[in-house]
């Protein structure tokens, strides 16, 4: 108090504005955590929260749900959206800020960052329209041939190729968020200190060795911060991935097949939903992705935060 | 100069006037939509009532009826009599449509492939797996159908499109009504899911030695390659609005059941087995705002035919309007 009465007025409005923009966001967080909680109770009380968790059933008919398989598809198509985004990403800002020459850098850094805002819905029907044709007929036999003989890896490529399946929303997953991953990759990367790049060029190291050993420790919290970015658009992502899924509700070894994630269920079945605890049960779903999310994202920070101090110490 | 601006700015204000003054708000069903939408706009004209018709899905407009947040919700499946009653409401059905299926086999055209609903039942249970089963042969001895595995494709979303299609699969054969039953969405045996019309039509059209099924105005305007059914009367028809109307005639609606009906599997003798009608739901209470609502739905009775066929939509029977009007006038809700 004593603080702010050394203030003039004007700062004392401004604190006060930005106080309450901070407190309507995090009461925004916790109405929206009520709201899905009050919605779901009904499905919560009748299933209950391990039995929803684990039975894969999703029987409208017969009102019998489960979320095993929507969560299933959900950390498959996340899991393996990063696989293929983050070398890709990481490639992409080495190039920009290592080898690329200058007059490339600004149009390409743009292309990239361009990415993040095409509408997610665009990348639905493109999937659907192009992507996925190129993925049945091209992509997907290919990777049987090769990749699908080898034992054990070999079932994750089986079935007749169709194009609607986890690996293609997997695909479209991943060059949803490899914008993301880059330009914050880039930028920390850009932070490296000349002088340590030139120290290591002088006592002899190629351009790989600099890369290696001296820029990618130095940016590495940094490419961490852009991961964790990538991860929550990832899981949360509907529309791009509502087109190429198929809203099966099952499990499967191969992903090659069709399969739902949380957001795809709600985007595909929330609007027709017409008993309660149908509808109870979507705003489960919401509620424990909601809650996921939440879960992986602190994690993911924690983890961040405890490198961070290792690092400046 | 002044006098247009005059005439201009009485026309603005009696326009913003009757806007104020009489607005109808609808929710509910997607299929239906395009057709609501061309009569709303053929009714302000003519009238300057404005229908605001948002097409949130048929669960979106029952519960939004259900809460008397809208003037009328729209469903594409009917609600029982039953449920009627405990949400208090009226029903009627506005509009006809048919659903289709549609197949994708190189070498075979429109109208060549016959089936009935035993096979597309086992189709879509996977027990039928390759095109050249005993079944489909017998009932297509001409054709010569490839030893190819089907591909079933089926909608992702939950819509009127499948309660229609499941109904009239779970009505026809029984296992079917053991192992899935019927709705909006249920649990497919096989298949890959597409999302809305569009989304099956698309798959169909790119994977060969498919099957699936869309509405009407779908597999005619993608020009897909529909399939002739056997019908309840024993003949083999092709989807048109005249096989339509004829499920239409003989489909018995029935007044006291608030017009609770699933049109597939009519009875007449050139009656397309997989019709349904899209349903209008009022408040029983509100007897001022559904005689408003009704006037709208009048009208489009009288004038709406031939922009809903346009449209690719099947009108209501001469004699069904006829008993919509008797039940309307029987509730007191019947416009002047």
């Amino acid at each position: 108090m004593k603080r702010l009465r050394r203030l003039p007025i004007s700062d004392i409005i401004f604190a006060l504005i930005s106080f309450s923009a901070a407190f309507v966001v995090l009461s925004l967080i916790f109405s929206t955590i009520i709201v899905l909680y009050n919605e779901s109770s009904l499905a919560i009380h009748k299933f209950g929260i391990l039995n929803f968790i684990f039975t894969v059933d999703w029987d409208p008919v017969k009102e019998v749900f489960g979320a095993a398989a929507s969560l299933y598809g959900t950390l498959v198509t996340t899991v393996l959206s990063l696989i293929l985004a983050i070398p890709m990403a990481i490639g992409i800002a080495i190039f920009l800020t290592e080898i690329s020459p200058h007059f490339l850098k600004t149009p390409i850094g743009i292309a990239i960052e361009m990415l993040a805002a095409i509408p997610s819905i665009i990348y639905g029907m493109w999937g659907l329209f192009t992507l996925a044709p190129i993925m049945a007929n091209y992509v997907e036999p290919f990777l049987q041939k090769t990749l699908g003989q080898i034992p054990v890896i070999g079932m994750l490529f089986q079935g007749e190729p169709q194009g609607i399946d986890l690996f293609t929303a997997s695909f479209i997953l991943s060059i949803m968020i490899i914008p993301f991953i880059t330009s914050v990759a880039r930028d920390a990367l850009n932070l490296t200190p000349n002088i340590m790049k030139e120290s290591a060029y002088a006592l002899g190291a190629t351009k790989w060795e600099v890369v290696k050993d001296i820029m990618i420790p130095y940016a590495k919290l940094g490419i961490y911060g852009g991961i964790v970015l990538a991860l929550g658009r990832a899981l949360g992502e509907t529309m791009a991935v509502a087109f190429v899924l198929g809203n099966n509700h099952q499990i499967t070894t191969s992903l090659f097949d069709a399969a739902a994630t949380i957001t795809v269920t709600l985007a595909n079945e929330f609007t027709e939903a017409d008993s309660d605890i149908y509808l109870s049960s979507l705003f489960y779903l919401a509620f424990i992705l909601f809650i996921l999310s939440f879960v992986i994202l602190a994690v993911a920070k924690f983890f961040l935060l405890k490198a961070e101090r290792g690092y400046s110490r | 100069m002044k006098k247009i601006l005059i005439g201009m700015t009485a026309v603005g204000v009696f326009v913003t006037s009757t806007i104020a003054g009489e607005t109808i708000n609808g929710a509910g069903a997607t299929f239906p939509y395009p057709v609501y939408a061309a009569w709303a706009y053929m009714y302000y004209k003519e009238t300057g009532v404005k229908l605001n018709y948002q097409s949130i899905g048929s669960g979106g407009g029952i519960r939004q009826i259900k809460n008397r947040t809208v003037d009328f919700g729209a469903s594409d499946a009917p609600l029982t009599p039953e449920k009627l009653d405990e949400y208090k409401l009226y029903q009627f059905p506005a509009i006809i449509g048919g659903v289709v299926p549609v197949v994708h086999i190189p070498g075979v055209k429109s109208g060549q492939l016959k089936l009935d609903a035993d096979t597309i039942c086992h189709i879509y249970l996977g027990d039928i797996k390759y095109w050249d089963n005993e079944k489909i042969k017998k009932l297509n001895p001409s054709l010569n159908l490839p030893h190819k595995e089907i591909n079933v494709v089926h909608r992702a979303d939950g819509s009127g499109t499948t309660a229609i299609f499941t109904t009239y699969l779970a009505t026809a054969c029984k296992d079917w009504k053991e192992k899935v039953g019927a709705g909006k969405a249920v649990k497919w045996p096989v298949g890959i899911g597409g999302k809305g019309n569009e989304g099956v039509a698309n798959y169909v059209k790119r994977l060969k030695y498919s099957i699936g099924y869309v509405e009407f105005a779908y597999a005619k305007q993608n020009r897909l390659t529909y399939t002739l059914l056997k019908n309840p009367a024993g003949n083999f028809v092709a989807p048109s609005i005249e096989t339509f109307k004829a499920a239409g005639a003989t489909a018995n609606f029935d007044p006291k059941k608030h017009f609770y009906l699933w049109m597939v599997n009519a009875p007449g003798k050139n009656a397309w087995p997989i019709a349904g009608a899209s349903f209008i739901l009022e408040a029983r209470e509100k007897t001022e705002v559904n005689k408003k609502v009704n006037k709208f739905f009048k009208w489009a009775f009288e004038k709406g035919d031939d922009i809903a066929i346009r449209l690719d939509y099947v009108p209501l029977p001469k004699e069904l309007k006829e008993k919509i009007y008797n039940y309307w006038k029987e509730h007191n809700i019947y416009p002047e």
